[in-house]
């Protein structure tokens, strides 16, 4: 007899006091910046959003909201990563929703089932030494996001 | 002739629906905000291995000394009603999950936050930050002392009020586990009102947001006792509905 899972509920605006008290978006200090912005379905920035990554490969985790920067955000993780899970948080999202971002063009399961254009919105783009990965939860360039 | 109804100008708090099960409706429109963030494309399925991923695993570096008390975290002690908060985070066989990070986050006993965004009129807390965290122990177990938050107003529809809530956030053990909810408290008149805990469609589900006051564990000439388990199902949609009670 499987028990009910207990419901989801929006993080809300306040969830840093609670969620960002340390610097936790360093997942590997020495590795490479991983920067984007998270981008409603207006196209605004959402600056009361959070994003987490997690390297599965490394087992490392990281944490970054979106206020500090009016809905950007600004990660270090490892150089040699190929691909890290995501979870996008927000208020107006009562579950958060899961994507993933890959670092470069991957070879996996999931890559392979992507059209062109999905693919497209799931590659980080590099900017100098940094890589670019924008979130965006609506419209034509919608970011794909995955069942949980 | 039809006439297209926007269903974002309509009532906040739509009627029960027990075929959500423990689904919350994620673009329940009577929560304003839904609006613009929630994806509209069907979401993509993922293989079996990455269903089944483990999650990140925190030590006890995660954890400060006193963070479980939130009452003990200044010099002087907030005002408000003392309470304690614990139970159990269980995965959906019942099992518990030891050592998994539950990190929680509320309102002062006025209904504000200490947060730069909270413009409420209501009085900060010297003594309050509202933020705790620990790790479960044997038996999956957490327990928090604070004080109960207050309700506030906030601007969703005209006179809206939040339910007396503690924000919660919970790892567990697998990736897909992660959970973030809010935990409010037993016959609170605001229940039929709030959109955010009505996004929970099916009313046996709501129930297992709301803590169950435990008389045992209330310590005389201290403190009253909360108590609410927290089960990590398989995560949101998808999720097998409730068997009809």
């Amino acid at each position: 007899m499987s028990l009910p899972g207990t419901p989801s509920q929006t993080v809300g605006p306040f969830y840093s006091i609670g969620l960002c008290r340390r610097e936790d978006n360093e997942l590997d200090p020495n590795g490479v910046e991983l920067r984007g912005t998270l981008y409603d379905g207006k196209g605004e920035p959402v600056p009361d959003g959070m994003i987490e990554l997690w390297d599965a490969a490394s087992a490392t985790w990281g944490r970054c909201g979106t206020a500090e920067e009016a809905g950007g955000f600004r990660f270090r993780v490892p150089r040699d990563a190929a691909v890290l899970e995501v979870l996008v948080f927000s208020r107006g999202m009562l579950q958060h929703e899961r994507t993933r971002v890959y670092l470069r063009a991957g070879d996996d399961e999931v890559w392979r089932a992507l059209d062109d254009a999905q693919r497209a919105r799931l590659l980080a783009q590099r900017d100098g030494d940094a890589l670019v990965f924008d979130i965006r939860m609506q419209g034509e360039d919608a970011t794909v996001f995955f069942e949980q | 002739m039809s006439v297209a109804v926007d269903p974002y100008e309509g009532p906040v708090v739509l009627g029960d629906d027990p075929s959500f099960g423990p689904e919350v409706q994620v673009d329940y429109p009577g929560y304003r905000s839904t609006r613009w963030r929630v994806p509209k494309r069907p979401l993509v399925t993922l293989p079996e291995e990455l269903m089944a991923l483990d999650g990140p695993v925190f030590g006890e570096d995660a954890i400060d000394e006193l963070d479980n008390d939130l009452t003990r975290r200044h010099e002087g002690e907030p005002l408000g009603e003392r309470i304690t908060v614990s139970g159990r985070v269980l995965d959906e066989d019942g099992r518990p999950l030891r050592g998994t990070l539950v990190e929680i986050w509320q309102a002062n006993a006025a209904g504000r936050y200490r947060h730069e965004v909270d413009q409420h009129p209501a009085p900060l807390d010297p003594n309050f930050s509202g933020a705790g965290r620990c790790l479960t122990g044997d038996e999956g177990r957490y327990r928090f002392t604070t004080i109960k938050p207050g309700s506030y107003p906030w601007r969703n529809h005209p006179n809206a009020w939040r339910p007396n809530h503690i924000h919660f956030s919970v790892f567990g053990r697998l990736f897909r586990q992660r959970l973030v909810t809010q935990m409010y408290f037993p016959g609170d008149p605001l229940f039929a009102y709030d959109p955010i805990f009505n996004s929970v469609r099916d009313p046996e589900a709501r129930k297992l947001l709301i803590a169950r006051f435990d008389l045992e564990t209330t310590v005389p000439e201290w403190s009253l006792a909360y108590e609410w388990d927290i089960v990590l199902g398989r995560g949101g949609r998808g999720t097998t509905p409730l068997e009809p009670q």
